[in-house]
């Protein structure tokens, strides 16, 4: 059995919290896996760095997280989104199975990285496609799962053989929140951010019911992605350009918002959240 | 109606997984029926359940499954066969799938691949260099092969009920002796008729009732009038047809006089000698010494045999296989293109035969006795009608309705 929680508590944020990066120095639109991605809407590289730099320095001056970097690798752009590259629970590292065959290239790195540093790393059956933290979202000690555009719903039942906790399967019904994390926020054991347009009904009262405190946003927040925000404990590191009235919400529940300027990334889909793995160090 | 058990696990209650899943069964104007279902205990436990879904047509079916498939309820046949390779000559992995007679399919490489010379009693192995499925029995299996195990990946088409009200379905129930017998023989000879205008071939597996009871003649008109094309027996089937052919007794009882002959109780033991003097049955025909009869019309008109021995046999013949194995794969052999099976007075063959025919082979018991015939269904060839008769009367009421020209 494999656990976050050796106490059973659910904990958030982990207590010996450390996140993987990886510079964006590949980092382009080369194909178009998601409604964002256009090859003639290119990525500035510099301002991409300058982003993605100021992100960095955000987490591991300001909030003092240790930072371990993955080095780039030509020919994967993708690769600077590191939370899709598998799920971290303890010492065990459960490898994404990419849909894709574009992003498929990243798992060998990611598995290598890993297993260097003596993770064990766990490999689900090929046919079962999982994209790891970009799909698969803590909320106390439930797994909340999204499915459909990247990740299937039959692998549930295989994490929560592994994971022996509850999993929350939930179907992604918009394709423009093709992962779970562009969707939905977890922003501690209670409380969650999400955009109730990309789930159906069966996924609203999934959520409603299992989750104390839902934070719904709108659909202008939503697509400047800020549920793909970053929480360490109390500080929420988002894209900028946040409404007020969601402001208002997340300073009422004792969030302190960090907005940063990831325009070029939103460019591939992906925000503050995208950019980062988290793992215990 | 056509239908698929699909089966989906995990964490489908508390996420409305299940509630979604039937829900999209009735809006996509279908049908479901909850087979099992078992509910964790706990809130880590995951759940199973097993659903029949149907639907009015095919089409709507594979709607339904393509979207039951994106929630993870996936139908149990389309899993992949689950192969095992033997480690011994003759023996099953233990957990090999026992086929039926029903035509049966098997998921290998994402394929529907449908398994060659199916048999009730066998397994099925896999070439995976082909990806050919053959059904195999358990003496032929070879160290290596790889053998299916397990139910997931194997898909049995049931027999559908024939639309047309023919004897088949008239007679699908219980044997009984009392049925309207000619209505029932009028049936069978029909479905001879469509048998061979179909271009398949007609087995008869005979006892030697057939000869004892008087019908010997009538099965060589059938044999004559082209209505068999192969021929299964015993040693006692052709050494009684020979006997009568020679000395016109059968078991030294005369059959023109109704009584029994002086010293003929010996008749049958010189007959089989005779034969074996010539070489055979088809020797003896070719010699001359055997000019009339059953096994004399199967050699004139090319009709194949095939005589499997028994422990209790007298001689016996020379054209008598008295190796069960090779018995039994020489009725394989001739098996191939058969579309109906006519068990005549035989309990020892017919279920022998039984065992080797497909589910869609149309099989025609006839017995004086009803316990054989619900013997044969007891036995799993269930696509099997029975008419409790004695051989000679139902031989020539069906040369009768077949007007087949008295000799």
């Amino acid at each position: 059995m494999i656990s976050n929680y050796p106490d059973g508590k659910p904990a958030m944020p982990l207590p010996s919290l450390a996140l993987l990066m990886c510079r964006p120095s590949h980092y382009t639109v080369a194909y178009e896996i998601n409604p964002w991605m256009k090859v003639t809407r290119q990525v500035h590289q510099p301002v991409a760095a300058r982003q993605w730099q100021a992100l960095y320095d955000l987490l591991t001056r300001s909030l003092r997280v240790p930072v371990r970097l993955l080095r780039p690798v030509k020919g994967l752009p993708d690769l600077v989104f590191t939370a899709n590259a598998g799920l971290l629970v303890g010492k065990a590292f459960i490898r994404t199975n990419f849909r894709h065959p574009e992003r498929q290239g990243e798992e060998v790195i990611f598995e290598r990285y890993f297993r260097r540093r003596g993770y064990r790393v766990v490999t689900l059956p090929r046919q079962f496609n999982f994209e790891g933290e970009g799909d698969a979202l803590w909320v106390g000690d439930t797994l909340f799962l999204g499915f459909r555009f990247r990740t299937d719903a039959t692998v549930h039942e295989h994490l929560s053989k592994i994971l022996h906790r509850r999993i929350l399967p939930l179907e992604l019904v918009d394709k423009r929140f093709y992962h779970l994390d562009t969707c939905f926020c977890p922003l501690d054991a209670t409380s969650v951010l999400w955009y109730p347009g990309a789930f159906d009904r069966y996924g609203w009262k999934a959520i409603e019911t299992h989750v104390p405190d839902p934070v719904p946003v709108s659909t202008a927040d939503a697509l400047r992605f800020c549920c793909n925000a970053l929480v360490i404990d109390r500080a929420v590191i988002l894209h900028g350009g946040v409404s007020k009235p969601l402001r208002k919400e997340l300073e009422r529940r004792g969030f302190d918002l960090y907005e940063l300027d990831l325009s070029e990334f939103l460019k591939a889909g992906g925000s503050a959240k995208c950019l980062v793995l988290r793992m215990t160090r | 109606m056509v239908s698929e058990i699909v089966e989906v696990s995990g964490h489908i209650i508390d996420s409305l997984i299940l509630p979604k899943i039937l829900d999209e069964i009735i809006d996509l104007d279908g049908n479901f029926e909850i087979l099992e279902i078992a509910i964790g205990k706990r809130k880590t436990d995951p759940s199973t359940t097993r659903l029949r879904v149907s639907a009015t047509s095919e089409q709507k079916l594979q709607v339904i499954l393509k979207r039951l498939a994106r929630l993870g309820a996936t139908p149990l046949t389309l899993r992949e066969v689950e192969l095992v390779r033997t480690r011994q000559d003759g023996v099953f992995p233990s957990q090999f799938y026992s086929t039926t007679n029903l035509p049966t399919f098997v998921r290998y490489q994402e394929r529907w691949r449908p398994v060659q010379n199916i048999e009730m009693d066998c397994g099925i192995v896999i070439d995976p260099h082909t990806s050919r499925a053959s059904c195999v029995p358990m003496v032929h299996v070879k160290k290596g092969d790889h053998v299916v195990c397990g139910t997931a990946g194997v898909r049995v088409t049931p027999l559908e009920r024939s639309r047309h009200k023919d004897v088949f379905q008239f007679m699908g129930s219980a044997v009984s002796s009392e049925k309207p017998k000619a209505l029932l023989i009028e049936g069978v000879a029909k479905a001879m008729g469509s048998t061979r205008r179909a271009g398949q071939k007609i087995l008869v597996v005979g006892g030697p009732a057939i000869v004892h009871t008087g019908g010997g003649p009538y099965l060589e008109r059938l044999i004559e009038a082209k209505y068999v094309d192969v021929l299964f027996g015993g040693n006692g089937l052709a050494t009684h047809d020979i006997e009568s052919a020679l000395y016109g007794t059968s078991l030294g009882t005369s059959l023109d006089r109704k009584a029994a002959a002086r010293d003929a109780h010996e008749h049958h033991m010189r007959a089989i000698n005779t034969i074996r003097a010539c070489g055979g049955i088809r020797q003896a025909v070719r010699q001359g010494v055997l000019t009339k009869g059953i096994m004399h019309a199967c050699v004139r008109h090319r009709i194949p045999f095939v005589l499997a021995g028994s422990i209790r046999d007298d001689g016996p013949l020379p054209d008598v296989i008295t190796d069960v194995m090779t018995a039994q794969d020489e009725m394989r052999h001739h098996l191939k293109g058969v579309g109906l099976a006519l068990m005549i007075a035989s309990t020892l063959h017919a279920i022998a035969t039984g065992n080797l025919l497909r589910a869609t082979v149309k099989t025609i018991c006839v017995d004086i006795n009803p316990a054989v015939v619900t013997k044969l269904a007891d036995r799993g060839t269930f696509q099997g009608i029975g008419i409790v008769s004695d051989a000679a009367s139902f031989l020539r009421e069906l040369c009768h309705d077949l007007k087949l020209p008295r000799r």
